[in-house]
C-alpha cells in the first residue's frame, strides 16, 4: 500500500432555496437585523473609475425570468487590479473599491442591478493582457450548485476579441452570451445583459 | 446514516502536515463534481427548468478566480453570530437552544482563516421570516433567522440560534424538509464560493428529501449532518452541534516556467 494521501473532500453544494434573502439580503426578505448591509452597490463618492449600471435578468428554460435569484459579481477596479493579496500585478489598489456586491432580482419583474465601475484590463500573471470583465455568481432555487460565468463590455470589441478566455469558447456564436451591452440612459451608463440557463442562446458557464 | 463522522476530532490531529507550502496562490484543486448534485436532477422539480443543458466550459483558474472578497471585523456587528439575541424584541425566541460551531477547513487539512460565514433558518416551528414564506406555523417575533460570523486564525466559527423546525414545501404534495441551517462560506478566491445546508444528526426525514438527495454520494451526504456534540454544550442551557465545513484546496507554484529568453 503507498502512503495514504489524506485530502479532505469538499463539502457538497446545496441550493440556496427560495429564502435566500434572509440570510444574505435580509431587506428583501422584508426585515431590518444587521447593522451593516452589503448591497449591490460597489462604488463610494470616492472610488476611481466610470460609474456603471450593470442591468439584466436570468432566463429560465421558458424563458420567464428568476424572480427569486441571487446574483455576486467580483471584479478589478478601474486599473485592472484586484482588491485582494494575491494580485501583485501593476494597476494601482483602490482602497475605496471592494470589488465584491450582491443582489437579488426584483421579486415582479426579475430585474438585478448593480452598481460599480467598469474594470481595467487585467494582466494575468503570465503577463497575458485579458479583456475588461466581471465574475459572476448565480444562486437560486432550483439551482444545485453555484453558477460561474463572466460578463464582457460590448465596447471592448479588440479586447473582447484577443480575451484568452473568450476564446476557449469554441462556437463564436456562444461568445456573444458573456457580452453585455453599453447603452446610455438619462445620463448613466447602463450595460445590459440576460443570462439563458437554457435554450439555443444558453449562456457560457464555466466549470472554474 | 453516519453523522460527519471525523468532526468530532480535530481533524488535524491525524493528519500529516499540510502537503503544500502556506503561501500557495496557484489554483485551486480541480472541483469533484460527483460528489456534488448535478444541475439538472428531475427529483427536484425545481432544477428542471433551471440547470443548464451545455457542459460546462473548464477554465484554468486565472487571478479573477483565485481572488475574491475580503471582509473584516467592520463587516459585522456585535451581535451578528447570535440568533438568540440579534432580533429578540421582548424576549428570547421559542425552540431548543443550540450551539452550532465548527472550522472552515480547505482539502488539504488547513484552517480557512478570517473568512466570512453566513447563515440562515426557519424558526423552531419551521416558518421562515420571509414575506414570499405563508407556511401556517406562526412567526416568532423574537426570532430573525440570520446570522454571520468571522472565522478566526483557525478557521473557527460558532454561532447560538434555536433548532430549526422541518417543514413542508410544494415538491411532491407531501414533501418535507429535514430540519437545516443554510450555510454560505468564501474562502479566499471567488472559486471556492460555495453554499451549502447543514443538517441535524437523526433526523428521520434526511434519507427522503428529494434536495439533500440529490447528492449523487453517500459519504459527501452524510458530510453534511452534523452530530450532537455534548463536550461543546452549556450544561443547563444549550446543546451543541459540530459542522466542519471544506473548501477546495490550493495549489502552489513550485517553479515559475518562463521560456528561454524571457
Amino acid at each position: 500500500m503507498p502512503q495514504p494521501l489524506n485530502y479532505l473532500n469538499e463539502t457538497a453544494s446545496q441550493t440556496a432555496g427560495p429564502y435566500v434573502h434572509i440570510g444574505l439580503i435580509p431587506a428583501m426578505a422584508g426585515f431590518d437585523i444587521f447593522e451593516k448591509n452589503f448591497s449591490n452597490v460597489l462604488v463610494s463618492p470616492n472610488t476611481k473609475g466610470e460609474r456603471i449600471t450593470l442591468e439584466g435578468k436570468v432566463l429560465d428554460g421558458t424563458g420567464t425570468p428568476l424572480r427569486d435569484v441571487l446574483l455576486e459579481i467580483w471584479q478589478a477596479n478601474a486599473a485592472g487590479r484586484y482588491n485582494h493579496p494575491a494580485d501583485r500585478s501593476a494597476g494601482a489598489p483602490d482602497d475605496e473599491f471592494r470589488g465584491w456586491g450582491r443582489a437579488g432580482s426584483d421579486f415582479e419583474s426579475g430585474l438585478v442591478t448593480f452598481e460599480t465601475i467598469k474594470p481595467g484590463a487585467i494582466t494575468d500573471r503570465t503577463g497575458r493582457k485579458c479583456a475588461p470583465h466581471v465574475n459572476l455568481w448565480i444562486v437560486a432555487r432550483g439551482i444545485n450548485i453555484g453558477l460561474n460565468t463572466r460578463l464582457y463590455f460590448s465596447d471592448e470589441e479588440a479586447a473582447n476579441a484577443a480575451d484568452p478566455v473568450l476564446n476557449l469558447i469554441e462556437q463564436p456564436v456562444r461568445r456573444k452570451t458573456l457580452i453585455a451591452t453599453r447603452s446610455e440612459r438619462a445620463g448613466k451608463i447602463v450595460y445590459s445583459f440576460t443570462i439563458n440557463l437554457q435554450g439555443p442562446e444558453e449562456t457560457v458557464f464555466f466549470d472554474v | 446514516m453516519n453523522a460527519q463522522a471525523p468532526a468530532l476530532r480535530d481533524p488535524r490531529l491525524n493528519r500529516p502536515e499540510p502537503l503544500t507550502p502556506p503561501l500557495g496562490d496557484g489554483g485551486f484543486f480541480q472541483r469533484d463534481r460527483a460528489i456534488h448534485p448535478p444541475a439538472h436532477a428531475p427529483g427536484y422539480k425545481s432544477s428542471v427548468l433551471r440547470s443548464p443543458r451545455q457542459s460546462l466550459l473548464s477554465l484554468e483558474n486565472s487571478i479573477s478566480e483565485i481572488t475574491g472578497p475580503v471582509f473584516g471585523h467592520n463587516d459585522l456587528g456585535p451581535l451578528d453570530n447570535d440568533l438568540i439575541r440579534n432580533y429578540a424584541k421582548d424576549g428570547d425566541p421559542v425552540g431548543e437552544r443550540i450551539i452550532v460551531h465548527g472550522r472552515v477547513l480547505d482539502e488539504t487539512g488547513r484552517g480557512v482563516p478570517n473568512t466570512l460565514v453566513e447563515f440562515w433558518q426557519a424558526n423552531a416551528g419551521g416558518r421562515y421570516r420571509h414575506k414570499k414564506d405563508t407556511y401556517l406555523a406562526p412567526i416568532d417575533p423574537n426570532f430573525g433567522g440570520c446570522g454571520r460570523a468571522l472565522t478566526d486564525d483557525t478557521g473557527y466559527y460558532y454561532f447560538r440560534t434555536v433548532k430549526p423546525g422541518p417543514y413542508p414545501w410544494r415538491n411532491y404534495v407531501n414533501s418535507w424538509r429535514p430540519a437545516h441551517i443554510h450555510f454560505s462560506v468564501f474562502g479566499s478566491g471567488f472559486a471556492q464560493r460555495l453554499i451549502t445546508q447543514m443538517y441535524f444528526e437523526g433526523d428521520p426525514l434526511i434519507p427522503v428529501c428529494p434536495i439533500l438527495t440529490t447528492i449523487p454520494d453517500k459519504d459527501a451526504l452524510d458530510r453534511l449532518v452534523a452530530p450532537l456534540d455534548l463536550n461543546a454544550s452549556t450544561p443547563f442551557d444549550s446543546l451543541a452541534y459540530r459542522f466542519d465545513i471544506v473548501l477546495r484546496g490550493q495549489r502552489s507554484t513550485y517553479f515559475e516556467n518562463r521560456t528561454a529568453g524571457n
